[in-house]
Parts: structure tokens; C-alpha cells; sequence
């Protein structure tokens, strides 16, 4: 790696912390709005017999007792730092997790839990950027012709349907109808992959629709441009011209969407986990924000933004790859 | 064709059985009872569990020392691990032993002594597992050891003991520890002796311990909770508390060896989820084989299980109806249950539908697809459910939802004439007849006071009516009209829906955490039913916490709340219209802030009474008061139908027990058969979706090569 790349990516680490520090400010900021330490106590002690002395135990267990940013009773420095928001949050700058409120290790739940998002994001994610460009490039080819209307309207069309509607009219066709795949489930290993067919299909087509269409666009400003006119000027045949020349001149903005999201494919979907039964990180957040456990929810807030972060700093390194001219010092 | 072939391959790989098959091959034909949860629980401890999703496991895995008979009813306790009933002696404040008749004022305290069976074993777990020198071989555990550890199985060495009545004791201690924070907590400590400041010892005692170290709860002694004898214990019960033998049945007070909560405190323990929490240790016919509650938990046979049979005896019909086809056989009679996780209604369904669940709810999206409303307006099973040979079994659940009045308002509020009045006239125009044909699909009945049927003390026909909605009509209860309603509101001084003298409209407020689509339509219900009597209402919906908060605050007016029964006595639905219990200020259960000096002294008299003529009379009474009262409108009690296949034997629903999966039998080779001829693969679609594709294909392939050649001509 060249020295200019290695301090480039050492000064985006840096950049990173007051950006992480000001996205915690925000999660601890909103999320106490609108819960108290009482309220959380309340939503974990459950609907039944539950005391004031009960909240305050719950409370003082689970380190909810503290002020959430100014402890006028503390002396000195501790005025800020005796606080719950510093309490909960420097650990997490070395991803130390805790416990979530109802005792589970929260960075344990993570790392079982990227794996079957993971199962069903990769493949999901390669398969479809395989079938769009594809497709894309397929239309560019018979562009012009009623094979790339067909192609467009199609896109439309796909565009137009609600995700849920793929997931429910996949299972009804696939598992209910034909009886090809099981409607839901998970096993880890070999034995999984009949779970996972029927969620990325349904994940490939539902994307189709959108993802063409853009690809499409990028691929027909760039089939005017000069250097591809000179290629066929060569004599290369059109299918040279699209997959090697277009193709590669337009990785750059491919990569921009594209990059951005590999580090965040371990956090898993909300509704195609719900729905095919996976056991990833998909609902995590919502279920935690649903329990009010605002352990999980910054834990959560935070991965995020950092698998957001690196997702841009790989974006940036990923133009060195595509574009020489692209330098980053 | 290749990637046909591959992907035929994938997806006959490992299963000899049906292509869309959900379980590994091997398990096909096995004696598993499948079912599944939506919501992973949140505590397996004994001492935390309360959730109703939570019990499903808790009971099948820890044995408190009573039980519900399985089959008879009204609901009636018999012992499990105890030996009989426990011995109940009560005392005066200088320890006299009074007789049993004795007035409860009388009574200083109770004593219940419980003698356990001996000879009952736990189920195998590491806790127990010891070095030849007889220490425990886990602890302390070594470091490297359990840095190789990652799921609960790798546990190599398990063991197991005798129970003793020193578990027991140990859990009751259990219950007042603060990092705990039991939900029972704050009740018991009510009624056992001693628990209170137990708990004030404890929670200094954890103060000066680092978070997961070990408290050894045997150098703290509880003044209420003392070991006899190896198989005897007693609980001391401050005066006179009758339904304390119901709290006896529930797993908060199954025995909990000190050996796993001390395995269990050790450092690196709680990262791995390895807690009570989430791996539970009892004497019950399960024991938590698997628990990744993201995906599976599956409960496997005990196999130190004491000898339980099952009951040769049950009501009247259910030898007919071939529950009493198992008497005398040895329980458990599954092998395993597999719980899975199905967060969404509809995969659930088409799994069930397939064979792969054994039973099954019913949703409102799946009510008509699986019940038919006969003509007499019972349900029945459609056509499509009886082909498959799914049975349907109902029952009337031992709950009451209500729409409360904040006594404390002061338009609705009050014992005074005309506020009752109001309430009278709501109560009337509010029909939940229809409510329950609408939103329920005729899941519940309506409610004529706050005793569900099968408690004591609930009244059946004319007897059993709210006079107040209510009159009898042709050997039948019917709805008081509007006009009645009108007329009393009216009395209340609201001709009309306005206020006599300045005409101003009379406008209420019902708090409501209910939002989204589906909450739309039943509020726009109660909108309509307020409208008949010419009174608008005026809906403030928000979220849990701020409900709470103005419950607490006594700000609601109108509120809709419910109550599932703890245990099958009049008390636990009465003491919610028990003045001293609100929830104003007290943040008791009493939501409604009602109080009413008669009904309070009765309910004293009533609650340490045994059932009898004399009971029962004092009940009708505060029912009578109540409902003339009207602190409530009644609402309904809910019903509960499931549906289970041909194969799933023994499944009479015990709304009160909670460990009844020992009593279920499945016959897996039934299912196999059902399964296969439900589960057929149609392949056809496949192939033609891909000659589809292949003949979209060839014109594109002509014109790429027109193409091509256009160009190589150019």
C-alpha cells in the first residue's frame, strides 16, 4: 500500500470519532426523549404487580440510576463523567457491547446473528449485481429495439410491486403451491441451502425491477461517449465494446452504490428475515427498539454507523482499483 | 441445463423426504411434537419468568411441588414433587396453633408445610458433573477450558442430584434477590414472612460484590423459608392467605439448585449466555436440550424423570373423546419438542397446513379459511380443515377485557347518582355482541361482571346476568335498548348527549395505546357507539409509556385493559375493584381508582374464605355492587381456538396449567403419510418457466446475430 493511501485511511479513522461520538449523542439524545429509565423498567417488569420500589431495583441493576448528562452530586470532572451517557458509551469505542437489558451478551447476539444475514445478503447481493449488470447491458445491446422496451416496461413493472409481494407470492408459488422449497426456516451449513434459494430469488428479483434500470441509464451515457465510438472504429465486435469498455468505465458510479453497502449486507433485511424465519441481525433493532432496550439500540445505531463509514472509505479506495487517474492522498 | 441440474440437486440434497420439507431427514418418523414461538422469551429463570410465551418452556422444565389436574375441571390442585397437599396450620401472634375455622383477623400467620417425594432426580447438567475426588468439576472452571467452549453442548462431563427441600427454599430466597428484579417480588414480599427486609439484606449484600460474582444465598438465612428435613420445608405466611397454594403451582416456586446459579456465576459465564436465564436446570420431563431462541429451542425427554403417570381420571365426555385412551401410562410421551421461530402469521400457517406444525392458532387473515359459522352461531371447521382431518378445540379463556371509568374524573367518576348514571348508560350503548362479531370473528363472549366463567363464583344463565345492559327474554339475555340508555342519560343530566341547563355537548375521552390500520376501525367503532347516544368521544391514542404515566397520574377518563387470571380464585379478579389496591398514587392493579366502602369490607371477609354457600354469597353481592356501580362496561371474555392435526392425541385445553406437554402424543407415522401426500413437488411450472425463457430467448439470439453480421458487413 502506498504511504499517501496508508495516511489517507488513517486521517478517515480520525474523521470517524467525533462522527461516532455525535451519532451516540444523537441516539442517547432522542431515545431518552421518549423513554425514561422508568419507562424501560416498566416495559421489562412486565404488565403485572409491578412497584415503584420494583422499577427503582431494576434501575440501579441495570445502571439506569445515574443522570443522563450532568451529575450535579459528583464532584469535579465527574460532574460529566459519573453520567449514564458516558457511562454507556465509551465502552463502546472498543465494541464492547454489554449486556442487553434482558441479560444476553449483546456482541455474542451480533456475531452468531451476522452470519444468517450474511448467508442470505452475500449471495443475494452477487447474484443480483450479476443478474442487473446483465440485464442492463443486455438491454443497452438490443437498445432501441422492442427487446429493450420490453426489457423496460418489464423493469417497471417490477418496480411497481411491493417487496412483500414478492416474499408472500414467492412462498405461496415455491413452498405452498409447488412444494419445490420449504416456505421458511434456517440450518446452519449444507443442510441450509434449500432455506436460502427462495429468499434470494425472491431478493434478485425484487431488485431487478430498479437496479436495471439505473444500470441501464449509466450504461447508455456512456455508449456515446468517444472512446467507445473509437472501439468499434477498431472493429471490436458490440459484445467486446459493452462488457469489456462500457462495463468498465461505468465502475465507477456501479461501485459508488455498490461498495457502499458490503460492510452493512452483516446487518441483514427487517422483512425477508421476518418472513423466511432467519435467525439474523435483520429485526434486532426494531425488536430492541419495540422492548425499549437501549442497550441493543445503541449498540446497533453505532455498528451501523461505523459499517457506514467504512463502507464509504472502502467506496473511495475501491475508485483506485477501477480508475487510475483517481489518487487518494 | 447445468444450472437446472445443480440447482435439482440442491435441492434434494439431504432430503429423502418432501422437497419443501422445513426438518432434517433423520428426524422423519421420530416421537417430536413440532410447534413454534414469535417472540423469543426473555427469561427461562423461574424466579423472572411471567410471560405467558416464556411459560411454554419454564413449565415443561421446572417442577414446582403442586399441579392442575390435567383433565378435570373446575380447575383443581394435586401435588407433583410434594407428597399431598401441603399441611396448612395457622397461628396466632405468640405462636398458638389456631383451628382452621379461625377468623383471618385472628391469624398472625400461616405456616405451609410441604413434604417432597424422595428419590427425584435432576436433569443431566454440567453444574453437577464432579472430579473423582468428588469436587465439582466446572468449578472453579479453568480459563482455557472455557475459552474452548461456545455453545452449552461442548460441556462435556454433566451430572445431576437428588432434589431436596433445600432447592425449594433456595428459590424462595431467590426471589427477593435484587439482580433478579422478580416481577413477584414486591407481592410475595406482602405475605412472606421476612422477604421484605430479605431483600434490603440482599441488595446490601450485592453492593459490596463485583456484578457476576457469586452470592451464596445460604449464609443469608430468610426468617420465612426454613428446610425441616431433607424432604420437608416450610413457608411462613403472614395471617390468613388461602390462595398462597396456587402461587405453589407456578414455576416461581420450583426448586432451583444452588450448584447452577454458583456454575453460573462464574467470570466468562454471562458472555457465552450461560445463565439460568438461558439455561435453565429442573426435575421437569424436559429439560432444555437446544436454546438458540433466534431460531430453535428444543426441549428433549428427561432422562431422570420421576415416575408420573397419566391421569386415570378426568370429566365427564373425555373418555368418549379418547383423552383418557393414555390412563396409567408412564410421562412424558414425546421424545422431543421443537419449538421454531415464525415471526409472521402466514408461514406459520402454510407450514401447519403442510403437516410440518402440529398445531396451530388462528389469525384473523386465516379465520375464515379455517372456521365456518354455522347457522346456530357456533363455529365449526370449514370443509377444506375437516378433509384434512384437523380438529378444533375451544375454550373460554380465564380472562376479562374492560373498558375502564377513572373513578377519580369528575364528569365520570364517583359513586354519586348521576356519574353512575353515565356509566350505566355507556355500559348499555356499548354492544359488545357485535364488537365481538367484528373485531374477534366470535372469539369471546360478552361479559356479564368481572368473574370469567370457570372461576368460582361465576354465574351461568338468568342468574348470571348484568341486569343493569341486560334482561331475560324468552329463556334468553338481551340487550337493554338505546332508548334505555338515552333515558338514563338523560337521569345523568345530559338530555340528548348535551348538558341540561348550558346545552353544551358532552364530549369523553378514551386513552388508548392502540394505533395503526387495525386500531383505526375499533376506535371508529367506539366513535360510533358513543354517537347512538348523542355524545361524542374523543380519542387520544399514545404510546405505552405515556399511558402508563397517566394511568399512574389518574389523567385518563375512558380506557380500555385486561386481565389474565394468576390462578382460578375469585380474589384474583376481584381484588381489581379493591379500593387500597388503585393505581392512582398506589400503582396497584385497581386501574379503574374504584372504591366502594361495601364491596372493600367484603372483599376482606371474602378472600381468606374457602369456597362455599357462604362465599359464594358474598360474591354475589360485590358482583351486584359492581355492577351497579358500573366502575366498568364489561367488555368480553375472550375464547381461544386451536387447531391441531389427526395425529396430535390428548389435547384438552388447560387454560390454567402450565406444563401439560407431557400429556401430549403424537403418532409420527400418521404424519409421515400426510405429510408426503400433501407435500408432492410439482415440477412442471420449473420446466415451463424455462422454456419460456428459452423461447424469449431465440429471437433476441437472432437479432444479436443479424446484428453481428450487420456489423462484420458494414
Amino acid at each position: 500500500m502506498m504511504p499517501g493511501m496508508l495516511a489517507y485511511i488513517v486521517r478517515r479513522v480520525f474523521y470517524a470519532i467525533p462522527i461516532l461520538i455525535g451519532v451516540n449523542l444523537i441516539t442517547f439524545a432522542l431515545f431518552f426523549v421518549v423513554n425514561t429509565p422508568d419507562d424501560m423498567a416498566r416495559i421489562h417488569l412486565g404488565a403485572k404487580h409491578v412497584t415503584a420500589e420494583a422499577i427503582e431495583r431494576w434501575k440501579v441493576e441495570h445502571g439506569y440510576d445515574k443522570p443522563l448528562f450532568f451529575n450535579p452530586e459528583a464532584a469535579g470532572l465527574a460532574k460529566l463523567g459519573d453520567t449514564l451517557f458516558v457511562d454507556k458509551s465509551l465502552k463502546l469505542f472498543v465494541f464492547d457491547f454489554g449486556q442487553a437489558d434482558d441479560g444476553r451478551d449483546i456482541g455474542r447476539e451480533i456475531t452468531t446473528r451476522m452470519w444468517p444475514s450474511l448467508a442470505i445478503a452475500l449471495p443475494t447481493f452477487l447474484v443480483g449485481l450479476l443478474a442487473y449488470i446483465s440485464f442492463a447491458l443486455t438491454m443497452v445491446f438490443f437498445r432501441a429495439t422492442y427487446l429493450d422496451f420490453a426489457g423496460v416496461v418489464l423493469c417497471v413493472v417490477l418496480m411497481s410491486i411491493s417487496g412483500l409481494f414478492y416474499i408472500i407470492g414467492g412462498q405461496y408459488l415455491l413452498g405452498k403451491l409447488w412444494h419445490l422449497v420449504p416456505v421458511s426456516g434456517f440450518e446452519p451449513g449444507l443442510a441450509g441451502l434449500k432455506f436460502l434459494l427462495l429468499p434470494v430469488l425472491v431478493g434478485v428479483i425484487s431488485g431487478l425491477g430498479d437496479s436495471s434500470r439505473f444500470y441501464r441509464t449509466l450504461f447508455l451515457e456512456e455508449i456515446h461517449k468517444d472512446y467507445v465510438r473509437t472501439a468499434r472504429a477498431k472493429g471490436l465486435s458490440e459484445r467486446i465494446v459493452l462488457f469489456r469498455h462500457v462495463l468498465g468505465n461505468a465502475m465507477i458510479p456501479i461501485l459508488t452504490g455498490a461498495v457502499v453497502v458490503i460492510p452493512r449486507l452483516f446487518l441483514g433485511s427487517l422483512i425477508v428475515e421476518s418472513f423466511f424465519g432467519i435467525p439474523g441481525l435483520g429485526s434486532y433493532t426494531i425488536d430492541a427498539i419495540q422492548a425499549q432496550d437501549f442497550a441493543i439500540v445503541r449498540a446497533m445505531v453505532f455498528l451501523g454507523s461505523v459499517l457506514y463509514i467504512l463502507g464509504l472509505l472502502l467506496t473511495d479506495l475501491s475508485y483506485t482499483l477501477v480508475d487510475p487517474r483517481v489518487r487518494l492522498e | 441445463m447445468r444450472a437446472w441440474l445443480l440447482l435439482s440437486a440442491l435441492l434434494l440434497a439431504g432430503c429423502n423426504g418432501p422437497a419443501n420439507s422445513p426438518y432434517p431427514a433423520g428426524q422423519a418418523g421420530q416421537n417430536i411434537l413440532y410447534s413454534a414461538f414469535s417472540e423469543r422469551p426473555k427469561h427461562l429463570d423461574p424466579a423472572r419468568s411471567y410471560s405467558e410465551n416464556e411459560v411454554v418452556f419454564t413449565g415443561q422444565i421446572y417442577e414446582p411441588p403442586l399441579q392442575y389436574h390435567y383433565l378435570k375441571r373446575p380447575y383443581e390442585l394435586e401435588p407433583l414433587t410434594a407428597t399431598g397437599m401441603p399441611r396448612v396450620s395457622y397461628h396466632a401472634a405468640d405462636g398458638r396453633v389456631l383451628p382452621a375455622s379461625a377468623p383471618a383477623a385472628a391469624v398472625a400467620y400461616s405456616v405451609y408445610e410441604v413434604r417432597i417425594k424422595p428419590g427425584i432426580r435432576y436433569q443431566p447438567h454440567p453444574a453437577f458433573a464432579k472430579r473423582p475426588d468428588g469436587s465439582p468439576r466446572y468449578v472453579p472452571i479453568d480459563p482455557q477450558e472455557l475459552a474452548g467452549i461456545v455453545r452449552f453442548a461442548d460441556f462435556k462431563e454433566t451430572g445431576s442430584r437428588e432434589l431436596v427441600a433445600a432447592d425449594y427454599v433456595y428459590q424462595i430466597k431467590r426471589l427477593a434477590n435484587p439482580r433478579l428484579s422478580s416481577p413477584i417480588f414486591g407481592l410475595m414480599a406482602e405475605y412472606i414472612v421476612g422477604l421484605k427486609e430479605y431483600g434490603a439484606t440482599l441488595a446490601q449484600a450485592v453492593k459490596d460484590l463485583p456484578r457476576e460474582a457469586y452470592l451464596d444465598l445460604e449464609r443469608y438465612p430468610l426468617a420465612g423459608a426454613e428446610v425441616v428435613d431433607r424432604y420437608t420445608y416450610r413457608v411462613k405466611i403472614k395471617g390468613k392467605y388461602p390462595q398462597f397454594v396456587y402461587w405453589l403451582a407456578m414455576p416461581f416456586f420450583a426448586p432451583v439448585p444452588f450448584e447452577a446459579e454458583r456454575f453460573y456465576s462464574q467470570p466468562g459465564m454471562m458472555e457465552r449466555n450461560f445463565s439460568l436465564d438461558w439455561q435453565p436446570v429442573g426435575t421437569g420431563p424436559f429439560y432444555l436440550a437446544e436454546n438458540d431462541p433466534n431460531r430453535v429451542m428444543r426441549l428433549q425427554r428427561n432422562p431422570h424423570y420421576h415416575d408420573d403417570f397419566y391421569p386415570a381420571e378426568g370429566e365427564p365426555g373425555d373418555r368418549a373423546a379418547g383423552l383418557l385412551a393414555d390412563a396409567g401410562k408412564r410421562l412424558p410421551l414425546l421424545d422431543q419438542a421443537i419449538y421454531r421461530l415464525e415471526k409472521e402469521d402466514i408461514p406459520y400457517w402454510t407450514k401447519f397446513l403442510q403437516g410440518y406444525y402440529d398445531s396451530s392458532g388462528i389469525s384473523s387473515d386465516t379465520f375464515d379459511q379455517a372456521i365456518r359459522i354455522g347457522p346456530d352461531g357456533q363455529p365449526d371447521l370449514s370443509p377444506e380443515m375437516r378433509e384434512r382431518g384437523i380438529e378444533l378445540s375451544t375454550a373460554v379463556r380465564s380472562s376479562i377485557w374492560y373498558v375502564g371509568f377513572n373513578m377519580r374524573d369528575p364528569t365520570l367518576g364517583g359513586l354519586g347518582e348521576p356519574a353512575r348514571k353515565l356509566r350505566q348508560a355507556i355500559s348499555i350503548a356499548l354492544d359488545y355482541e357485535e364488537f365481538i362479531s367484528i373485531f374477534l370473528n366470535g372469539r369471546g363472549i360478552p361479559a356479564q361482571g368481572p368473574l370469567p366463567p370457570g372461576i368460582y363464583g361465576h354465574r351461568t344463565g338468568e342468574a348470571g346476568i348484568n341486569p343493569v345492559v341486560y334482561r331475560w327474554h324468552n329463556g334468553r339475555m338481551v340487550r337493554r335498548g338505546i332508548d334505555e340508555a338515552k333515558r338514563l342519560l338523560a337521569e345523568a343530566g345530559y338530555p340528548n348527549g348535551r348538558e341540561r341547563g348550558s346545552g353544551r355537548p358532552l364530549t369523553l375521552y378514551l386513552d388508548t395505546m392502540a394505533s395503526g390500520p387495525e386500531a383505526k376501525a375499533r376506535l371508529d367503532w367506539y366513535r360510533k357507539q358513543f354517537e347512538k347516544l348523542g355524545v361524542q368521544l374523543v380519542v387520544r391514542a399514545t404510546d405505552y409509556n405515556r399511558f402508563q404515566d397517566k394511568m399512574l397520574k389518574g389523567n385518563a377518563q375512558i380506557f380500555e385493559w385486561g386481565w389474565n387470571a394468576d390462578y382460578p380464585d375469585p380474589e384474583n379478579f376481584l381484588f381489581l375493584l379493591y379500593g387500597p389496591n388503585r393505581k392512582m398514587e398506589l400503582n396497584g392493579e385497581n386501574a379503574a381508582n374504584y372504591a366502594n366502602p361495601e364491596f372493600d369490607r367484603l372483599f376482606v371477609q371474602m378472600k381468606d374464605m374457602a369456597n362455599g354457600p357462604a362465599r359464594q354469597a358474598l360474591i354475589d353481592r360485590m358482583v351486584e355492587i359492581v355492577r351497579h356501580d358500573a366502575p366498568w362496561v364489561f367488555a368480553y371474555y375472550p375464547k381461544s381456538f386451536g387447531l391441531r392435526h389427526a395425529w396430535v392425541k390428548n389435547g384438552k385445553p388447560n387454560l390454567m396449567a402450565n406444563n401439560t406437554l407431557k400429556y401430549r402424543r403424537v403418532e409420527p407415522e400418521r404424519r409421515l403419510a400426510y405429510q408426503a401426500q400433501w407435500n408432492r413437488a410439482v415440477w412442471w411450472p420449473l420446466l415451463l418457466l424455462f422454456l419460456l425463457l428459452a423461447l424469449a430467448a431465440l429471437p433476441a439470439l437472432r437479432a444479436y446475430r443479424r446484428r453481428q453480421q450487420a456489423a462484420a458487413k458494414a
